[in-house]
């Protein structure tokens, strides 16, 4: 019996002493200790830190991307709802501002409900491939296919183009020159190849040849009037980053103030052990490809059918509405065509204020990060290497996915 | 009972390691600066091959060319080569996210490489498919990338 009492107060001992070391952690030497980096892993910090986002990439397929005016018409464009079947949908009801230029929802709803969740629009310009299935190749491109999408605008491209000699001549004339003269005979409202439907495509076969292309024309000008707008929406500096410059310039007590303990060991975690940076790369979190993570969804195929779509696309960047060189091209010249690959692929989000608008993957399969991370875990995925962490370690990882959240100021 | 216990320990800590090892020799990472030099020879010893990229360092995640220097193996230009090109990432059973092509021909032995990208940093593997003068072989580049 004293054996037990000597043998439960060295325990207490230990558990004291152990604590009190615990709240001794906060000297100086601790802070350094916490806040140390190998250089190596200063290296990958730095890559990851917004203060490595380069500068807007020029985009030569849309001359008018840096133009101010296209811009400012972009913006009125994304919030106009009188471009949709039911005049209640415009840009802005899936990519709502305030909600980080998406929504709330599993799967996107405009005029019906969609297969797949809205994308996050958040540094988008630095993408190469659009939409979950990468079937654009620019981010005018990608601005117009929700139009003709009978679950989202439901509207055609000839509806746009006389709405846009209506309500917007002036500012459309002023960047892109003379509208087209069309009416409602020559250019019925309905007409359209794009939107799957024969009735429309019938409508669009029987125009001229010259009005169709003159409609096409307004048709990819409305996107590159999107886009002017869209290419400014860029993530603005987060807890992360104001960690790493402190850890940059040696600061543990900047770097302590910055993110807390656990968001720390999730970083470790990240960028080491659980090797999320085998796709959530650069200031972005993102490789911009495309993956399998064990979704298993037959009925999406993912990028495998978005290969053909975007080299279909008479709006890719070596079509005719492109302002592109075919030399300035490089990603459709040389795009992976071997399909199989991409069985159930969907691009790499970025992860830049990725806690603040869940729900998560192609489909919103996931309400929460937690459940984002639990998921990788148990993945079969040749793609997910997470099978070996704690659930310990996935809710440090956690933590330092709420640190890549910054405010966001729209253009 | 403790040696039989032992032995049974043994048993499959021998079995989890020869597993281990078994995982490591399909995917076997080269470590010498040799294996990562940028000129080498092909495989059974026909053209020997250099690459330069650009930029200089190879990037991750961009878009980039490479021009690839093609010899015989008594250092004379292989000007009229057919070249294919594939990268792949052994740790990780995928190859580039890119079809890089050989899409000009210098006439000097040169050849330029378009359509270059590495999807992520890491381990990568280039093989360059090399037929002149009715041979056949190819040169493999290990790459690291960080």
């Amino acid at each position: 019996m004293p054996r037990v009492i000597s043998l439960t107060f060295a325990f207490l001992f230990f558990l004291i002493a152990g604590l009190g070391s615990v709240s001794m952690a906060d000297g100086d030497n601790d802070l350094q200790q916490i806040h140390q980096w190998s250089e190596e892993d200063k290296k990958v910090l730095r890559s990851l830190s917004l203060s490595s986002l380069p500068p807007l990439p020029s985009d030569p397929s849309n001359a008018y991307a840096n133009n101010p005016k296209a811009l400012a018409l972009g913006k009125k464009l994304f919030f106009d709802k009188r471009f949709s079947a039911n005049g209640k949908v415009s840009c802005a009801t899936c990519h709502i501002p305030d909600y980080f230029f998406t929504d709330n929802l599993a799967l996107a709803k405009g005029m019906a409900t969609t297969t797949r969740r809205t994308m996050p629009l958040i540094g988008a310009a630095y993408q190469a491939w659009f939409f979950w299935d990468g079937r654009k190749d620019s981010l005018w491109s990608q601005a117009i296919g929700p139009i003709e999408s009978a679950a989202e605008h439901g509207v055609t491209r000839s509806f746009c183009a006389h709405l846009i000699i209506d309500k917007y001549k002036s500012e459309y004339e002023d960047i892109f020159g003379s509208l087209p003269k069309i009416n409602h005979r020559s250019c019925p409202p309905k007409a359209s190849p794009g939107t799957g439907s024969p009735a429309a495509l019938k409508l669009w076969n029987a125009m001229k040849s010259g009005d169709r292309d003159a409609v096409n024309r307004v048709y990819a000008n409305i996107g590159k009037a999107f886009a002017a707008y869209v290419r400014r929406i860029v993530p603005s500096p987060a807890p992360f980053d104001r960690y790493v410059d402190a850890v940059l310039r040696n600061d543990p007590a900047a770097a302590d103030k910055a993110v807390g303990r656990d968001a720390v060991e999730g970083l470790r975690l990240f960028i080491g052990k659980a090797k999320c940076t085998n796709c959530h790369i650069g200031p972005l979190f993102t490789n911009s490809g495309f993956h399998n993570v064990g979704l298993n969804n037959p009925k999406d195929k993912g990028r495998e059918e978005g290969i053909d779509k975007v080299l279909s696309d008479e709006f890719n960047c070596l079509g005719k509405y492109s302002d592109a060189k075919p030399e300035e091209c490089g990603e459709l010249r040389f795009i992976d065509r071997n399909k199989s690959k991409y069985t159930g692929s969907f691009k790499t989000p970025t992860l830049r204020n990725v806690a603040d608008r869940p729900p998560y993957m192609n489909a919103g399969q996931f309400k929460s990060l937690e459940e984002v991370l639990f998921f990788y875990k148990k993945s079969s995925s040749r793609e997910v290497e997470h099978q070996e962490l704690t659930t310990d370690e996935l809710l440090k990882i956690v933590a330092f996915l709420k640190t890549l959240s910054g405010p966001l100021t729209p253009p | 009972m403790l040696k039989r216990f032992g032995v049974i320990l043994f048993a499959v800590f021998f079995i989890v390691s020869m597993a281990g090892q078994g995982a490591a020799s399909a995917q076997e990472k080269p470590t010498s600066d040799a294996d990562y030099a940028k000129t080498r020879v092909s495989k059974t010893g026909t053209f020997k091959a250099a690459y330069t990229s650009d930029p200089e360092t190879v990037p991750v995640n961009m878009l980039h060319t490479w021009k690839l220097k093609v010899e015989t193996a008594d250092g004379m230009p292989v000007k009229d080569a057919e070249i294919t090109v594939e990268g792949t990432m052994p740790a990780h059973g995928h190859g580039m996210p890119t079809q890089p092509k050989v899409t000009k021909n210098y006439g000097d032995g040169t050849y330029l490489v378009e359509g270059m990208k590495f999807s992520m940093p890491g381990w990568w593997v280039m093989t360059f498919s090399i037929k002149a003068e009715g041979k056949t072989d190819s040169v493999t580049f290990n790459l690291q990338l960080k």
